[in-house]
């Protein structure tokens, strides 16, 4: 017990001193759901991981601070005719945090590296646009084989399997980031130690405490470094939400991008505009087994979702942070236009559950014989809010619901082993601005996400099109096509669009809102 | 009593080994894997991951193999943060978690101890009512309630004490986190000590050294506490395994990088290295908790013999 | 010692028929006021929650969708300066123009108009919502283009506030304590049993026996109990009973851990020794001296069980495991409550004072039975 208070006092003296001597620098407090699993860019998958990788690397394209693309290590790209050959020209003053520069072979030797199988990265999929990146991930072609070639230090050509809109987008994606070939060929997978770390971008990594912090300082050699106002960034994971709440209002984060969202009408009340609402790539929807032989049925399937008050779920339930869903692509997103909404979106709450109960009416349910669904949630607060209101909303019309809740990968096991279920919960948040990125899901030959076990030739087809066609407008008409066939069958009943949230403290500027919910911090600066 | 001991390390070994294996093979049943998180991988990146750890090889290889790196004192790397091996995160965490958990059980035992005996003294008096019902209410209210609250008054309303962090172990972020894990186990010391000692009281060697006119302070400390102590210790045995090794609420609410978390975040991310890691740690506090127990027994009554 | 000093003369009255130990502590247990008040809070509560639902005017899983989240009130809901604004939002729904509105009492009055026809069906949304019923559609003028609306205002009571999807909190803190209250005794109970057999039988035989019963105490302590619990679910699905194995298989080890050290002891004694040399079996020792000698230590022990427990379930609900919506449960309420502390606070308040009044009876009846059960105080 003496030790420790022994110690525990020196430690205070400690923090006291050098909280005097270091007052000149700019600290930045930044709450981050979790810990990342890895800072090895090639083996994350989490958006909480992208946050701290943005700020330690750059790519050939990058975000600003409006979660636009914009030019990272890439100063300027031509695109081929045909759309299938990038050619960038990239920075001459572009440098690793040891003063390397960064070249076009950089680039190869990490692109290379995601799609090794043996690097065993786990989104190696967002890539596999490039020209034999799928082959070379599922040892079909060797490594070299990529279409990925360094014309010369700082010119690097990328050649596609087929035309992709987004794909300049896709290389601002954390699986787009360099890793500094000489360390990792040095220290294998320790290249990410905090000792051994080499990156190019605005922050260089010095700590990572996991369950505590990650601790970033600039990076002087940084070819923008320049306009970095911030020296360090303290990312914390915090898991609780109420506990995240309560050190944003004692001062001690900056901001929070998350929220407890039991909370909504108290935060509005005490922190006014420092609680942000924005719009999210995100769509949060209850996927039907079609399986089920109630729920084959396309008429059971459109009364469930016509039944649902979603401005209740969002206003209420939601505390007005997330927005009722009445397409599968959320909108705002890129290469698109207005998706595909349901065709009683504009029918008023009344009239919508009236044709509801006719439609289940004459599928045969009703008060006499029930419709009796198993609804399934992952373990959350807010997700059994919304199944216990939509189970309530469901009830009228003679459907009883029994709650199911397990914990997170009980309940995703479940789904992907295509398990015993009728109605699941589950949620989407767009890895790049594109509606292929929402359509996709429920592609019969997309096993791991397809839920549903929807399977209609008609929808492939389209999205097979859509994959193959370089002119956008024409391209967005086959989405929005197929978008229109979803509403109709309804695999998975779209019920809302996510809104992120955010605690953002008035000290601090140049966070601004966005729809990727990207907010690197080199465009931050804190306010004394 | 030599004989006694080395004949429980013994028993410590096949413990383990028991322990071990049940647990291996209890969490590979479970639904899930490792790499089944909310977004759902391609199945030809799930393959690449299973070779790479190990995964893809038959449940015996896999276990055998488990059981020659832990030999070696090897837990294993960490499927979840991998960017660490399991040795590197307990090495990081466990000195954090024992720091905590004993201040804690010091605290308890002192403050609980004296509350116990003191309502013990006092018995069926106001103070004695006063005393239990404060204890009442810190076995009763949850640490997830205790934890908020103690950080909403003296955190954010009052600003005296950080509301969370690490902070390197600085005093001022030790406080909450050990006074939240001490109020419960305060409760429970105070009231075992209480009942054994008002039986202690009345016992025949007790009353005879009263009757021999020992002054009331030495009754209490010499004779009346060394027998009302049996209880208390052995509660205190598993109590203090648990508590050594961290608290999954107190760490997340104040955000404290000890191993608590580790059962949980282990179990529910599949981390499989990480559960056993923890397991493992568990059953050695355990054990040599409950040696340690039994030792004390012997030295508190003289008429506990282990032969 | 008071219970002494109010203790009945053990031969006044019926001298004829023998005392047992169980009727002395009957009577001692009577007498400690203290554990007389506390069980009848306790039988409150208990009826409280058995029966309360019963009568109530909310059913437990009623969603009041437009009271979600409303404080704890004395005063009915929707409060006055509720009913017009609420009035005009409803109407607006049915796309029409609000003129007027007038409150008296009981009924609302409002003129509306619209550039397009009135659709009489707009009461409908006065109907559906909570607020109001009754909703008629009167004065429809000539052109359908103006009328007016009148509904009686429905006056609901939520003494304890209503919970994030606008239940009556007071109704589901009353369905939730039969849930905690058979889960936190009868698992407490069977949790106690096992560890007091288990317990006494491993101290008392000693030697092996003991060496490896307490092994296996070792073993189940250590094992991950999360998985367990995952385990019991998938391959049972979820029932009641369940429950109580997964918080029976770890609750009764501290147990067996106190009454071991206590028989240690005990066993030691001139009494027992006294009855084993009169040749009382190993079983007769156990029930007639050693179990009883552990009890004091066990009662007090069972009264920090039953809200480990109660709050343990909590955690089994988080796995699936525990009770699902729309029933509820003490731990489950308080967990929510926790999350909601800042702005909801009465989610917090209401299901724990009940937990906490319980559990205080709990303890004075554990301590007066504590002493009315104490062998040495005879």
């Amino acid at each position: 017990m003496f030790t420790v208070m022994r110690t525990g006092l020196l430690a205070a003296a400690l923090i006291a001193s050098t909280a005097l001597t270091a007052s000149a620098e700019v600290v930045y407090h930044r709450g981050n759901t979790a810990d990342p699993e890895t800072l090895d860019q090639h083996k994350t998958s989490t958006i909480y991981e992208a946050n701290v990788l943005r700020d330690l690397y750059e790519g050939l394209t990058t975000a600003n601070a409006k979660g636009e693309t914009v030019p990272g290590v890439a100063e300027s790209w031509m695109i081929s005719d045909d759309g299938l050959v990038y050619t960038f020209k990239l920075r001459a003053d572009a440098k690793w945090s040891n003063g390397d520069p960064v070249t076009a072979g950089d680039f190869v030797y990490s692109l290379q590296r995601i799609m090794n199988p043996e690097t065993g990265a786990k989104y190696a999929n967002i890539l596999f646009p490039i020209k034999n990146a799928e082959k070379v991930n599922k040892s079909e072609a060797k490594t070299e084989e990529l279409g990925v070639k360094a014309i010369d230090d700082h010119t690097l050509e990328i050649t596609l399997e087929a035309p992709t809109p987004y794909f300049i987008d896709l290389l601002a994606h954390q699986t787009g980031l360099p890793v500094h070939p000489a360390s990792v060929e040095k220290y294998g997978a320790e290249f990410v130690k905090p000792e051994n770390i080499v990156s190019n971008g605005a922050f260089v990594l010095k700590e990572f405490v996991p369950n505590s912090h990650i601790k970033v300082t600039k990076n002087e050699n940084f070819h923008d470094a320049a306009d970095v106002k911030i020296d360090t960034v303290m990312f914390y994971p915090t898991e609780d939400r109420g506990a995240a709440l309560r050190r944003f209002q004692a001062g001690e984060i900056h901001s929070n991008n998350d929220a407890p969202v039991e909370q909504v009408k108290f935060m509005r009340e005490t922190l006014g505009d420092q609680f942000r609402v924005a719009p999210y790539l995100g769509t949060y929807y209850y996927a039907l087994n079609h399986k089920d032989e109630a729920l084959s049925n396309p008429d059971v399937r459109q009364a469930l979702s016509m039944a649902v008050d979603r401005e209740f779920l969002a206003e209420e339930i939601w505390g007005g942070t997330m927005v009722p869903g009445y397409s599968m692509v959320p909108p705002g997103i890129g290469n698109y236009g207005e998706p595909a909404y349901a065709d009683y979106k504009d029918l008023s709450q009344i009239d919508r559950e009236e044709k509801a109960a006719d439609l289940l009416k004459a599928a045969g349910f009703g008060a006499d014989h029930p419709l009796k669904l198993e609804l399934r949630y992952n373990t959350s607060e807010n997700h059994k809010n919304t199944a216990v209101a939509i189970a309530d909303m469901w009830k009228p019309l003679g459907v009883e619901v029994s709650l199911v809740n397990t914990d997170t990968a009980t309940h995703y096991a479940l789904l992907r082993d295509k398990g015993d279920f009728d109605v699941a919960r589950a949620g989407w948040i767009g890895d790049y601005s594109d509606p292929q990125n929402f359509l996709f899901l429920v592609e019969s030959d997309n096993p791991g996400f397809n839920y549903a076990n929807y399977n209609n030739p008609d929808y492939d087809k389209l999205m097979d099109e859509a994959a193959a066609t370089t002119d956008l407008e024409k391209r967005a008409s086959i989405l929005k096509h197929a978008e229109e066939i979803f509403m109709r069958d309804l695999p998975f009943l779209p019920l809302l669009y996510y809104g992120s949230i955010s605690l953002v403290s008035s000290k601090l500027h140049g966070w601004e809102d966005n729809l990727q919910n990207i907010h690197p911090s080199r465009y931050m600066s804190i306010a004394q | 009593m030599a004989r006694y001991i080395l004949g429980r390390l013994l028993s410590a070994i096949p413990t383990l080994f028991l322990i071990v294996t049940i647990s291996f093979f209890l969490i590979r049943i479970a639904p899930g894997g490792p790499f089944d998180l909310e977004r759902p991988l391609e199945a030809k990146v799930m393959e690449n991951l299973a070779r790479i750890y190990q995964l893809d090889k038959p449940l015996w290889q896999q276990y055998l193999l488990y059981l020659k790196s832990l030999a070696s004192g090897d837990f294993g790397p960490s499927f979840y943060f991998r960017d660490f091996t399991i040795n590197e995160l307990f090495a990081e965490g466990l000195p954090i978690s024992i720091q905590l958990g004993s201040s804690a059980l010091v605290l308890a035992l002192i403050v609980g101890g004296a509350m116990g005996v003191l309502a013990a003294l006092r018995q069926n008096r106001p103070a004695d009512y006063s005393i239990m019902a404060a204890a009442t209410i810190g076995v009763t209210i949850p640490n997830f309630v205790v934890a908020p609250l103690l950080t909403l008054l003296l955190g954010v309303w009052l600003g005296w004490l950080p509301v969370g962090g690490w902070n390197n172990g600085a005093a001022r972020n030790m406080i909450l986190p050990i006074v939240t894990l001490a109020l419960p186990q305060i409760a429970v010391v105070a009231r075992l000590t209480r009942g054994s000692m008002i039986e202690a009281l009345r016992s025949n060697h007790v009353r005879t050294a009263r009757a021999y006119g020992l002054s009331g302070y030495s009754v209490v400390v010499v004779h009346a506490l060394r027998g009302a102590l049996l209880p208390v210790v052995s509660y205190l045995g598993p109590a203090a395994a648990a508590l050594l090794t961290g608290s999954v609420v107190v760490e997340t609410i104040f955000g404290i990088p000890g191993i608590g978390r580790y059962f949980v975040q282990g179990a529910l991310n599949r981390d499989y290295t990480l559960v056993m890691g923890t397991v493992v740690v568990v059953a050695v506090f355990v054990i040599v908790f409950n040696l340690i127990v039994d030792l004390v027994y012997a030295l508190l009554d003289p008429r506990v013999r282990y032969d | 010692m008071a219970t002494i000093d109010q203790m009945p003369a053990t031969d006044n009255g019926n001298a004829v028929r023998g005392r047992s130990l169980w009727d002395d502590a009957r009577d001692r247990l009577l007498a400690n006021k203290a554990a007389v008040a506390s069980m009848i809070l306790l039988a409150a509560v208990a009826i409280a929650c058995f029966l309360g639902p019963l009568v109530l005017p909310h059913p437990y899983d009623a969603v009041y969708r437009d009271f979600v989240k409303v404080p704890a009130s004395l005063e009915a809901y929707p409060r006055e300066d509720q009913i017009a604004p609420a009035l005009e939002s409803l109407l607006r729904r049915g796309r029409v123009t609000v003129d007027t509105v007038e409150v008296s009492g009981e009924r609302v009055t409002a003129r509306i108009s619209s550039s397009r026809d009135i659709d009489p069906r707009l009461v409908r949304y006065l109907d559906r919502s909570d607020l109001f019923r009754n909703g008629e559609v009167a004065d429809l003028a000539a052109d359908g283009k103006s009328a007016t609306v009148t509904a009686e205002v429905r006056r609901l009571h939520f003494f304890f506030g209503t919970d994030s999807n606008g239940r009556d909190l007071m109704t589901r803190t009353l369905i939730a304590g039969r849930v905690s209250l058979t889960i936190g005794l009868l698992a407490t109970l069977v949790a106690i049993s096992i560890g007091v057999i288990y317990g006494s039988v491993s101290g008392y035989l000693g030697g092996r026996v003991d060496l490896l019963m307490m092994r296996v105490v070792d073993v189940l302590y250590s094992l991950p109990f999360i998985f367990f619990v995952i385990l019991l679910v998938v391959f049972f699905g979820r029932n009641f009973i369940l429950m109580f194995i997964a918080v029976g298989a770890v609750e009764w080890l501290d147990m067996a851990r106190i009454v071991r050290g206590q028989t240690l002891s005990l066993k030691r004694q001139e009494f027992v020794q006294a009855a084993e040399a009169l040749g009382v079996d190993n079983a007769g020792v156990l029930k007639r001296h050693i179990i009883p000698n552990t009890l004091g230590p066990v009662v007090i022990y069972m009264t920090l069980l039953v809200p480990k427990v109660i709050l343990l379930e909590s955690f089994l609900s988080f796995l699936g495991l525990g009770v699902q919506e729309p029933l509820t449960s003490w731990g489950v309420l308080i967990s929510e409550g926790s999350r909601n502390v800042q702005g909801a606070a009465w989610m917090l308040i209401f299901p724990s004072i009940f937990l906490t009044s319980t559990l205080f009876a709990l303890n004075f009846i554990g301590d007066g039975l504590r002493d009315a059960l104490d062998p040495k105080d005879r």
